[in-house]
């Protein structure tokens, strides 16, 4: 790589919308490495081997958000929205505890595989209900999503008969807690899973379709996509990756809160896809973005327990943040940093119109 | 046309973009009580002038005077508040509004108790009353207009805040001859009214019909300002593509000769009774295999109708249609596709491009979608596709990564052909392909056009542009109110007025019938359809002076 092609290639980085993200963890971290010159040690337990420190708890809280964000990233890029991933989370959890409990044995691999399969096939069947209100009904995916973010959280509760059901299988807790060549299991199956859908959208041409009738759902059509089947997809493989966090949220203690478990997280999942670059209008979207953002939701979690900021303070430092974030991302305020350091520069206003493309012809 | 001070001087104006140099050292001046008409190709930087002169974009170089001022505008709002402000006809009109409200939105007169209803619906009807539309009734919502009506809004929108400079970007693109003539007709009247007109459009027969003097720009630079009646069109078209016309004489050229007998083969394609309640009459339509039959007829007239129900962008709900002399169903563009059917539509913004993807994605986007999501183009054909198709069609620029919202209409419209020629079709349908682009690509589509159909394609070939229909279709099918009136089979004698005398014969006929015959013309205009809504890339802008 050439020395220009290197410095290019900087400079693109640094316009990718997630390039702040990535900042903003890194500031996070930094702030915490100044109450506590030693947050960022990483020490080898003597015992087992694994890896031990905060940088690892907040991989391992990433998991689930990591797994919602993905599948918010694709429904979003239809031009959709999927507000119930966090009562999916509850009813999956729920589904595989309560057969856990019934089953018993405590050590068996095919109950714990059971139980995923089964919350997963749950979690499958919800999604498709969301699928085909939106794409067969025509339902605004809002309001569907509503629906099913409402239904779930009873169909969990009927589930477990309204009370915290507990379980005790050691393969199950495994997942959540376990550590494989030093690294918590949870986070290197959420980045597999995350790498596999990856592959997925983009060596098919699954995400280009996702982007085409995000972006202009008519033309999509009149191009010969047929939009039913691929948001139904779309809204399944968003509900089952929920299902995962479902299962990967209520392994770590074993225990499924139908009132707590996945509570607002689709909230977590819409701002880690934001941060990420992925606009709400639909369109363009970026895993690797969603990555970031879901780090950076775990980031922000982990160092606000930390500092010790009240609960009550929680949400609007939060809010802060994700403010700021968003602000640096705005092509409007970085057009007026820029204009700052360059005065005479054009400013193409960002009409509502479609303003007509004769510059580049 | 008062040779006193310009209105407007705009002098070596200068606009640079990222990369390119939009204007160069552009003059322009427009005076009072003229029609000045801009002329150029796709990205001479029309648009990007008018840009400068509504505030859009800040210009880098150079200087603008309004009546005597310089001006420097930051943006539309200083532009306003420096006296000259804009309407864009799509954003300014809100159609759910009324008619007299979208008038009168931002300068309702206000009396003791809030906004004064009675007094703002009558200068809305005053502001009508100067372009003659005092009959319209300004309590109606603005969606019940047809899009001709709603531009005819849009200026009077201007009127009522005293504009001095009236800015009419390609406002006849999607227009009928009858609605254009009402246009001019208005336009002519502001014009005698002392306004200063800023006219744009790729019809040099309006053009002619309508400007005083023009300006022309080739790739972002002045090339000269004449008097229209100076500059004949060969001068004003060589001046525009800045060469000799050599290069573009066979748009002048005439139909290939044909002399083959239709009527013996089998046809590739029969609908016998095809229709769509409320949109077009049952209809029987042939078509042979490397065969272009043209639909003329007015706008609204049921020619995108029809097109569509042989595509299955909508569905027929009577009739039926049979290919290769097999009865085929086609429910969905899809469908259409896996039958060797395209369709590319004369709403290019909205149904065509995909503006947020590339022009490699755009041009794959077809072929991708029948093979399903599962089996990708591989890299390297679609390399060789997307390669083969910008060469075949000359796309400007020949980045295919370029995003294509980027490129300049004539240009899009070219992506869109290669996306529907890339699905090897057997019948392309061509839905106003060649509306507001500049002559250049016009006659490389025209061309293509010609080629396809000598190489065995069939094509349905529809267009505002009589001339066009009847240079290029073997056979013509007339369309009006919703049902197919005639068939003419093309031949040398036969001209773009016959065309005409068999759609007004049949006007008068049905006229003649109903009883109902509007002498004003102007009626007409409001009566097209508003569902055929197709704004395309029209834009009127209006330039106002305050009078300080």
């Amino acid at each position: 790589m050439s020395n220009a092609a290197r410095t290019n290639w900087l400079r693109e980085l640094i316009r990718k919308p997630f390039f702040w993200g990535v900042i903003a963890i890194f500031a996070l971290l930094a702030l915490n490495v100044l109450k506590d010159p030693n947050y960022l040690a990483i020490t080898v337990n003597p015992v087992n081997g694994n890896l031990v420190g905060n940088v690892i708890d907040i991989l391992r809280a990433s998991a689930p958000i990591l797994m919602i964000a993905v599948g918010m990233s694709l429904v979003i890029a239809t031009g959709g929205i999927d507000l119930s991933v966090g009562s999916v989370m509850a009813v999956s959890g729920a589904v595989a505890m309560v057969f856990m409990k019934d089953a018993g044995q405590s050590g068996s691999v095919g109950v714990a595989l059971g139980a995923i399969g089964l919350a997963l096939l749950v979690s499958a069947l919800l999604g498709a209900i969301n699928g085909v209100l939106v794409a067969y009904i025509g339902l605004q995916p809002f309001i569907s999503t509503l629906i099913m973010m409402l239904a779930g959280r009873g169909i969990a509760k009927v589930i477990t008969e309204g009370q915290n059901t507990s379980a005790t299988n050691d393969p199950f807790r495994w997942i959540a807690n376990g550590f494989v060549i030093g690294l918590p299991v949870v986070f290197l199956l959420a980045i597999a899973i995350v790498i596999v859908v990856g592959l997925v959208v983009r060596r098919s041409a699954l995400g280009l379709m996702i982007e085409a009738i995000g972006i202009n759902p008519k033309a999509s059509r009149m191009a010969g996509i047929k939009p039913s089947g691929l948001l139904l997809t779309v809204y399944i493989l968003s509900a089952v990756l929920a299902g995962v966090a479902g299962i990967m949220s209520v392994g770590t203690v074993m225990t499924v809160d139908v009132s707590r478990t996945g509570y607002q997280m689709e909230l977590d999942a819409i701002l880690a896809v934001v941060i990420g670059g992925t606009s709400l209008a639909g369109g363009k979207f970026s895993i690797g973005g969603a990555v970031v953002g879901a780090l950076l939701i775990a980031t922000l979690d982990k160092t606000i327990v930390f500092l010790g900021i009240s609960s009550s303070a929680t949400p609007a430092f939060k809010a802060i943040v994700i403010v700021v974030l968003c602000l640096l991302q705005s092509d409007r305020v970085r057009s007026w940093f820029v204009q700052r350091r360059k005065p005479p520069q054009l400013r193409p206003e960002s009409l509502p119109a479609k303003p007509k493309q004769e510059v580049a012809a | 046309m008062s040779e006193a001070l310009p209105i407007v001087e705009m002098r070596d104006i200068s606009i640079e973009f990222p990369g390119v140099k939009a204007l160069d050292g552009v003059d322009f001046r427009l005076f009072q009580g003229e029609v000045h008409a801009l002329m150029g190709e796709n990205g001479a930087g029309k648009s990007t002038l008018i840009k400068a002169l509504t505030g859009v974009y800040k210009i880098d170089g150079g200087s603008i005077v309004v009546a005597g001022q310089e001006r420097q505008f930051h943006g539309t709002r200083d532009a306003q508040s420096a006296g000259v402000s804009t309407v864009y006809q799509e954003v300014n009109l809100v159609t759910n509004l009324s008619i007299g409200e979208n008038v009168m939105l931002g300068h309702e007169i206000r009396g003791a108790f809030g906004v004064n209803w009675r007094a703002t619906h009558a200068a809305a009807t005053e502001a009508l009353a100067r372009l003659g539309l005092e009959h319209l009734d300004t309590h109606k919502p603005l969606s019940t207009l047809s899009i001709a009506m709603q531009q005819l809004v849009a200026i009077s929108r201007a009127m009522a805040i005293k504009a001095k400079v009236l800015i009419l970007d390609e406002p006849t693109s999607s227009l009928d001859a009858a609605e254009v003539e009402g246009l001019f007709r208005v336009m002519r009247s502001l014009r005698d009214q002392g306004v200063a007109i800023l006219f744009v459009s790729h019809f040099l027969d309006q053009i002619y019909a309508i400007s005083d003097r023009l300006t022309i720009l080739r790739n972002g630079r002045y090339e000269g300002e004449y008097l229209t009646r100076d500059l004949d069109r060969h001068a004003l078209i060589s001046k525009m593509i800045g060469k000799d016309l050599g290069a573009l004489s066979s748009l002048g050229g005439n139909r290939r000769v044909d002399d083959r007998d239709y009527a013996a083969e089998e046809p590739l394609l029969t609908a016998k009774g095809l229709g769509r309640r409320g949109s077009i009459e049952p209809t029987d339509l042939d078509v042979h295999r490397g065969e272009v039959v043209g639909f003329a007829g007015l706008l609204g007239s049921g020619r995108t109708e029809l097109a569509r129900l042989l595509y299955g962008a909508d569905r027929a709900d009577e009739g039926e249609v049979t290919l290769h002399g097999k009865r085929v169903d086609i429910k969905s563009p899809a469908d259409g596709l896996v039958k060797r059917i395209a369709f590319s539509t004369e709403n290019r913004r909205d149904e065509g491009i995909i503006a947020d993807l590339t022009v490699r994605e755009n041009m794959i986007l077809a072929v991708q979608a029948e093979r399903g999501w599962a089996r990708p183009i591989p890299r390297k054909e679609q390399d060789e596709l997307v390669e083969k198709y910008i060469t075949a069609l000359n796309v400007r620029p020949s980045d295919p990564n370029r995003l294509i919202k980027n490129l300049s209409g004539g240009n899009q419209q070219k992506v869109l052909l290669g996306r529907w020629l890339a699905t090897n079709p057997e019948l392309l349908i061509l839905d106003e392909p060649t509306r507001g682009i500049d002559v250049g690509a016009k006659a490389e589509i025209q061309e293509a056009v010609a080629e396809l159909a000598e190489s065995g394609v069939s094509v349905v070939f529809i267009s505002s542009e009589l001339e066009e229909v009847v240079r290029l279709s073997e056979r013509i099918v007339v369309l009006k109110d919703h049902q197919k009136i005639g068939e003419i089979v093309n031949g040398p004698e036969i001209t773009a007025q016959h065309v005409v005398d068999v759609i007004a014969a049949h006007g008068v006929e049905a006229a003649a019938e109903s009883g109902i015959i509007d002498a004003e013309g102007q009626h007409d205009i409001a009566a097209s359809h508003p569902s055929e809504s197709s704004p395309a890339d029209a834009h009127a802008y209006a330039a106002t002076e305050e009078e300080s």
